[in-house]
């Protein structure tokens, strides 16, 4: 398949088709097995981090720099002309002049959207506020199908805080072209949002919801957990309530099948007990490895390289 | 029905909006800036209506509707119709038509949208559902009933 994504931004990842997306994962597998330093050469990657982040942005700049590409740019708005009241258009209409792709976090939704206007060079969202985060999708994929052999007709679980967490929503929806059966383990108020489900529905994806962890740990290939803020209750009592039922235990897999996995996008806090790290099912740490390879994948396909 | 006939044939020249959600009517006068109109605005509220229960109307003397003022009443009134009258005839006469998008005229609900905070046209696709509309924001991807709309740009 030729590479469509050449000169394209990526903003959402419901803007990417299945073979697309097939891909993506294609390419990080080779580029994991045989790295290419001098694929990027003499190519600028800006990376604009109008909030905090550690992984994504690591991962970003050393998947550059691992393909020969250099990098510029801020991990700190405070540094940037934002502070003098310089709007995102004219910002990143600038730095667009300057090089070659934007990798880019902001804290407000559309924020990648809105950039990828002001530019003719690539975007590459790496989250916009609680919107979308589509290169942690591909590194999601690219960790089950890697771990799991396959991507189609597994069985998925997804942990956790499922009403604000961007991540689960973009994997649910990816996971829409693959044929997943979906159990949602969340308090109620934490539930997977009513436009999802619908989604869910309209293609097609089985799912079910569950208040507890044991309900489902035997069924599943895949455990995606994600961690539970207390900021997220308006009822303190309420988190008090719900964050211990949501620890995931080592003893609480003995009836895993063999090959689960355990993922999760971290941070993590105290969601998964540090005695399961060592345990065959933990893979989260591969998956956090793997963002580099997804990314590397990503600039080299939007930049028309590979 | 001879309400209705008088409330049409009312003005000489300009623009009927009829068949309006009964309750949407002051909406859609802020919105089409109709407030600052010099010529004669005439506008009924809560009117009977065989089709719709209750219904809204607006009269607009000497002025023609364009396109995008017209898809602009579509988020708000999506069953209006416009009734174009020249000489005390109506001349045209056509149900509103759904625009795929519409900018500028919604302020987007999420104040963590991209949109309340540049410079910048807001921008929704509109999704078809039942008698209301539901808008999917351009920039912050999220999904709005015709209920979730507080503010317009006017």
């Amino acid at each position: 398949m030729p590479n469509t994504l050449k000169g394209r931004d990526i903003i959402s990842i419901a803007e990417l088709s299945k073979p697309e997306i097939l891909l993506v994962l294609k390419n990080a597998q080779e580029l994991k097995k045989h790295p290419r330093p001098k694929l990027l050469e003499g190519l600028v990657m800006g990376s604009c981090f109008f909030e905090p982040s550690t992984r994504t942005r690591l991962s970003f700049e050393t998947a550059m720099q691992k393909l020969g590409g250099r990098v510029i740019g801020f991990a700190d708005p405070g540094v940037t002309s934002a502070k003098k009241g310089e709007s995102l258009y004219d910002a990143i209409k600038i730095i667009g002049q300057y090089v070659d792709v934007i990798a880019m976090r902001h804290p407000l939704e559309g924020a990648a959207r809105r950039a990828a206007e002001a530019t003719d060079k690539p975007i590459i969202n790496g989250g916009d506020g609680a919107n979308q985060h589509p290169t942690q999708t591909l590194l999601d994929l690219f960790t089950i199908q890697e771990c799991q052999k396959k991507l189609s007709n597994l069985h998925i679980a997804m942990v956790g805080d499922l009403k604000y967490g961007r991540t689960v929503h973009s994997l649910a929806q990816a996971l829409t072209h693959f044929g997943a059966r979906l159990y949602f383990v969340a308090p109620d108020s934490l539930q997977m949002p009513a436009y999802i489900c619908d989604e869910l529905k309209t293609k097609g994806v089985k799912f079910s919801m569950h208040k507890k962890m044991e309900e489902v740990i035997g069924k599943v290939d895949i455990f995606y957990m994600t961690r539970i803020q207390g900021e997220r209750f308006a009822d303190p009592m309420e988190y008090e309530k719900v964050k211990n039922s949501f620890v995931l235990k080592a003893d609480m897999l003995k009836n895993a099948k063999p090959n689960l996995k355990i993922l999760h996008p971290l941070p993590r806090v105290n969601e998964i007990e540090t005695a399961i790290d060592k345990t065959k099912f933990a893979y989260y740490f591969q998956q956090a490895e793997n963002g580099l390879y997804a990314r590397q994948a990503l600039l080299a396909m939007v930049l028309g390289k590979i | 029905m001879k309400e209705k006939k008088l409330l049409v044939n009312a003005i000489k020249n300009g623009t009927v909006i009829d068949h309006i959600t009964a309750g949407s009517a002051l909406k859609i006068i802020r919105i089409l800036n109709l407030a600052s109109h010099e010529k004669v605005v005439t506008v009924g509220l809560n009117l009977p209506s065989k089709s719709m229960g209750r219904k809204d109307l607006i009269k607009v003397a000497e002025r023609e509707l364009s396109p995008d003022e017209v898809s602009s009443v579509a988020i708000l009134a999506p069953q209006a119709s416009i009734n174009i009258v020249k000489n005390y005839e109506i001349v045209k006469k056509f149900k509103i038509k759904l625009p795929e998008k519409i900018e500028s005229v919604v302020v987007c609900p999420n104040p963590k949208c991209i949109t309340n905070h540049e410079p910048m046209a807001s921008v929704f696709f509109i999704l078809p559902n039942g008698k209301h509309i539901k808008l999917r924001c351009k920039y912050c991807e999220k999904v709005f009933g015709h209920d979730d709309i507080r503010e317009y740009r006017v």
